[in-house]
């Protein structure tokens, strides 16, 4: 399978240069270099410019509404648990509507690759502040500028138990490919924070601003394996900005835990001859 | 009652005291007792929203012939503390027993003297702790002295004991069979129990469950192939949860407790859209967050089953009462048009059955269903026959086989089909790819914002909700064809309401009742028919502002401004609608 097999009758309709291009390209590579049949790929979408790829990927697809494409997706499944199942989001997605599911999807490490967006704005709403907008950026809703600090997803899917946490950046489309592919691969939880700028809303943080600053960890020999190092990393974010795996872990997926799945997914099973018999004789 | 007559199998026995002493265990241990002796029940209990201390209830209506609602006026009061004494006092029946606790100097009886009625003072936590057992255990031996003064055999508590205790071991079954044997023993050798004018005397039936509108959907979503369930837990929904957790390993079912409502929505219409069936339940509050994820299934057509048991709002309102106030909302719940179904069960039975219909609507029509019921029902026990799994059968509506995909050239799962309704594929289906889509979309699922599609889309969709309207049953008509006055409600409602119609044709007052069940889409015509034969048509909810009543206004254009609406949080007794009717409805 080729990359271009993913493509629909529809072409992206994000602004030229847009960051959202190249995040695209890497994760129709990625499902192309995994040989995925794309029949048995479910995409679950939020709501947002991000959430509009939903008519360019040529894959089942479940556009949800905003903040909500992780409860869908986890559902998806546990019901059908040979899928292959992913979610995207924008940053508001995925840490402000959604921050709740987010959290728990994390802890419950449902077997889903979470790539979200992140532009550090709201896009689709025409330039607000998100909660990973940097402190005192200026958006339409914050003339003054963000008065919050931002919100740092990789220190907070650590905490929360995830195990898988990387961050990518949609100018490095190869690394992100890549990043895209391990992901997957994952069984379990896995996050990729995705740098993506926003050409039309965020003078911030720039590809120029990303370029200078964004280095592979693991091109250091950084080792993804420690969850202390991994916190000290993830408070990295300034003149030097760590890409790449931040932390992996092996721990049962949630589905793999439950009983009622082991033999075949939910959704083979059959519901001819259900019996209730013994379960009304216990209510006697 | 008059004096030395004697009342068989028709009683009504209440226990009360204070929160978290296992007075709803022990009701239903009564209540099991007397169904399997043949006997028919409906229970009913109240309690505040805490854990421990507050005022508990939990009282037993027993009768020969099948109740549908508790009673108000009590015949044996089993009073733990004296709150029961003073709570409870006025609702005692002419000759009424009452047991207490014979050592407790504090209890003040002085009250029920006046009353009339038969007092049995029992040393209830001597005989627990004496046989072994910790105070608790009290409610044991009042048990085992109710029955005794109630003249029924000992065997059919016994049983229940053994099997209520059946996980924790023979020496515990044992104890607590031993210590209801001394409640029993001591009342029989202490009073003369043929002075006490109320008897149990056991019939032969078969077997019946005693069982609550909660697990009657949770049993009917189980029968109908549910297998997989989202939620967060709110009372009085939450026992559908309980249920269904405890019964998993029995069905291989998937039982998700979400982080919050939003989450137990978009998850279940997640697993619908990935092919299963699926459901979730919440009461009022917690389907307040549900709303978004209502439309979401209802955009993108992905079949739903959502059980609301409501509870008095707004807020957190009255967590462990009744009330019957979201119909409104749940017709107009989310921005924007589109079709949905919504049916108030009015008792165990119809809670089975209409559970099973949501599930077989919900995907034939690809739509939302709600199940709508309430703490009152939700929460009562009833005895019930065993339901019989083959009146409803699964239908799974349009799903396309994998053969008749790969015939079609290109699918578009929303094709503009004359029905409305488009076949479905589910993931992992060659040739099925498509994109549900909370955007508006065209028959492929792609975003669409044309103004043509987008009508065609709006009348796709809404047009379901005609042919639903062909398909559901009527609402149904009970008592005579002709009355002099006919009674209209919906849900929970009709136990009381048919319990008061027995009051009716006692007094030789010819009254009928039209129950609406499938509430929405309104069934109009057979309204409109019931109401112009009707001479007197009175309207009864449980809610403040008559939405049945403004229901009917809208889709008939009739107005009926006789209504009895009750809005305390608590449930009608039979005795209050015949009271209220026959006050104000005299020739
Ligand atoms: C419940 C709800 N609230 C608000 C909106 C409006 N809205 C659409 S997209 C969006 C924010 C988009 O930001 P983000 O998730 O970061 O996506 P981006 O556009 O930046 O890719 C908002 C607030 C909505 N669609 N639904
Ligand atoms: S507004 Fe920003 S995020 Fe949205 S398409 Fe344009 S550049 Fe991309
Ligand atoms: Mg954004």
């Amino acid at each position: 399978m080729k990359p271009e097999d993913l493509n629909t009758p529809h072409k992206p309709t994000w602004c030229p240069g847009c960051g959202n291009y190249a995040i695209w390209v890497a994760l129709k590579n990625a499902v192309a270099k995994l040989e995925l049949d794309p029949s048995r790929v479910v995409i679950s979408y939020g709501i947002g410019c991000s959430g509009n790829e939903n008519n360019f990927v040529g894959t089942y697809a479940f556009h949800s509404l905003h903040g909500r494409p992780v409860p869908p997706a986890n559902g998806i499944k546990m019901v059908n648990h040979e899928l292959t199942v992913i979610a995207v989001s924008g940053d508001g997605d995925a840490y402000g509507e959604g921050g709740n599911h987010f959290i728990h999807a994390c802890r419950g490490n449902h077997d889903i690759t979470y790539l979200v967006h992140n532009n550090e704005m709201y896009s689709l709403t025409t330039g607000q502040a998100s909660p990973t907008s940097q402190k005192g950026m200026p958006s339409k809703s914050t003339p003054e500028g963000v008065l919050e600090r931002p919100l740092n997803p990789i220190a907070l899917a650590l905490t929360a138990e995830a195990t898988f946490v990387a961050r990518g950046f949609s100018g490095k489309e190869e690394h992100l490919t890549d990043l895209m592919v391990k992901a997957i691969q994952h069984k379990g939880f896995s996050l990729v924070d995705i740098l993506q700028p926003c050409v039309t809303f965020n003078k911030l943080n720039t590809f120029p601003y990303f370029y200078e600053r964004v280095y592979d960890l693991q091109k250091e020999g950084y080792q993804p394996n420690d969850k202390e190092k991994a916190f000290k990393k993830a408070q990295e974010w300034g003149e030097r900005i760590p890409i790449g795996i931040f932390y992996q872990e092996k721990r049962p997926a949630y589905h793999s835990e439950l009983f009622s799945i082991k033999e075949k997914p939910l959704v083979r099973q059959s519901l001819a001859g259900i019996d209730i018999t013994k379960s009304m004789r216990e209510l006697v | 009652m008059k004096q030395n007559s004697i009342s068989i199998n028709n009683l009504n026995w209440k226990i009360a005291g204070e929160a978290g002493y296992g007075i709803k265990a022990s009701g239903l241990m009564f209540a099991k007792a007397c169904a399997r002796g043949g006997l028919q029940i409906f229970d009913y209990s109240e309690y505040p929203s805490l854990i421990r201390g507050g005022h508990n209830t939990y009282q037993v209506n027993v009768s020969e012939e099948e109740v549908f609602s508790p009673q108000s006026e009590v015949n044996l009061l089993v009073a733990l503390n004296q709150d029961t004494i003073d709570f409870h006092k006025d609702e005692l029946s002419n000759q009424a027993g009452v047991i207490y606790e014979q050592e407790d100097k504090k209890i003040e009886i002085t009250s029920l003297k006046k009353n009339n009625c038969q007092l049995f003072p029992v040393p209830l936590s001597r005989l627990a702790k004496e046989n072994g057992g910790k105070e608790i255990m009290r409610n044991s031996v009042a048990l085992g002295a109710s029955f005794a003064l109630l003249n029924y055999d000992f065997k059919y508590l016994q049983s229940v004991i053994q099997d209520s205790f059946q996980k924790k071991g023979k020496e515990v079954i044992d104890l607590n069979v031993k210590i209801a044997e001394a409640g029993f023993n001591y009342v029989s050798q202490n009073f003369d129990v043929a002075k006490y004018p109320y008897q149990l005397k056991h019939l032969k039936s078969s077997p019946r469950m005693v069982l609550t509108g909660n697990e009657a959907i949770a049993l009917g979503a189980i029968q109908a192939g549910c297998k997989f369930i989202s939620a967060y837990p709110m009372t009085p929904a939450t026992p559908i949860l309980h249920y269904l957790a405890s019964q998993q390993k029995n069905h291989n079912l998937i039982v998700k407790q979400t982080e919050d409502e939003i989450s137990a929505i978009t998850m279940a219409i997640g697993a619908n859209y990935a092919g299963v069936r699926a459901m979730t339940c919440t009461s009022g509050g917690g389907f307040s967050l549900m709303v978004e994820g209502l439309g979401l299934a209802g955009m993108t057509e992905t079949p739903l089953v959502i059980a609301e048991v409501q509870r008095p709002g707004p807020a957190t309102g009255l967590p462990t009462w009744t009330e019957q106030a979201d119909l409104r909302f749940l017709i107009h719940a989310a921005q924007g048009e589109f079709p949905r179904i919504i049916i108030a069960p009015g008792d165990v039975e119809e809670s089975f059955y209409a559970t099973q219909s949501a599930f077989n609507l919900a995907e034939k029509y690809q739509l939302p269903v709600f199940i709508l019921s309430d703490k009152f029902l939700a929460e009562s026990n009833k005895s019930q026959e065993f339901f019989d799994p083959k009146i409803i059968k699964i239908e799974r509506g349009a799903l396309l086989t994998n053969t008749q995909l790969q015939k079609m050239r290109k699918y578009r799962r929303y094709a503009f089909a004359k029905s409305g309704i488009s076949p479905r594929s589910i993931p992992g289906q060659k040739g099925g790819i498509f994109n549900a889509n909370s955007d508006e979309h065209d028959q492929f699922g792609y975003s669409s914002e044309d103004a043509e599609n987008r009508a065609r889309m709006m009348e796709k969709r809404l047009g379901k909700l005609d042919q639903v309207a062909l398909e559901i049953p009527d609402p149904i008509l009970y008592g005579p064809a002709k009355a002099d006055l006919t009674l209209i409600a919906w849900g929970s409602t009709k136990g009381p309401i048919i319990e008061a119609m027995k009051l009716f044709e006692k007094n030789r007052i010819r009254v009928n009742f039209l129950h609406v069940m499938y509430v929405y889409p309104f069934p109009a015509e057979k309204v409109k028919e019931v109401i112009r034969k009707a001479k007197k048509m009175v309207l009864i909810e449980n809610n403040a502002t008559a939405q049945l009543g403004s229901l009917i206004r809208e889709f008939t254009g009739i107005e009926i401004d006789r209504k009895l609406l009750k809005f305390s949080g608590r449930p009608f007794y039979p005795s209050e609608i015949y009271q209220y009717l026959t006050d104000n409805f005299k020739k």
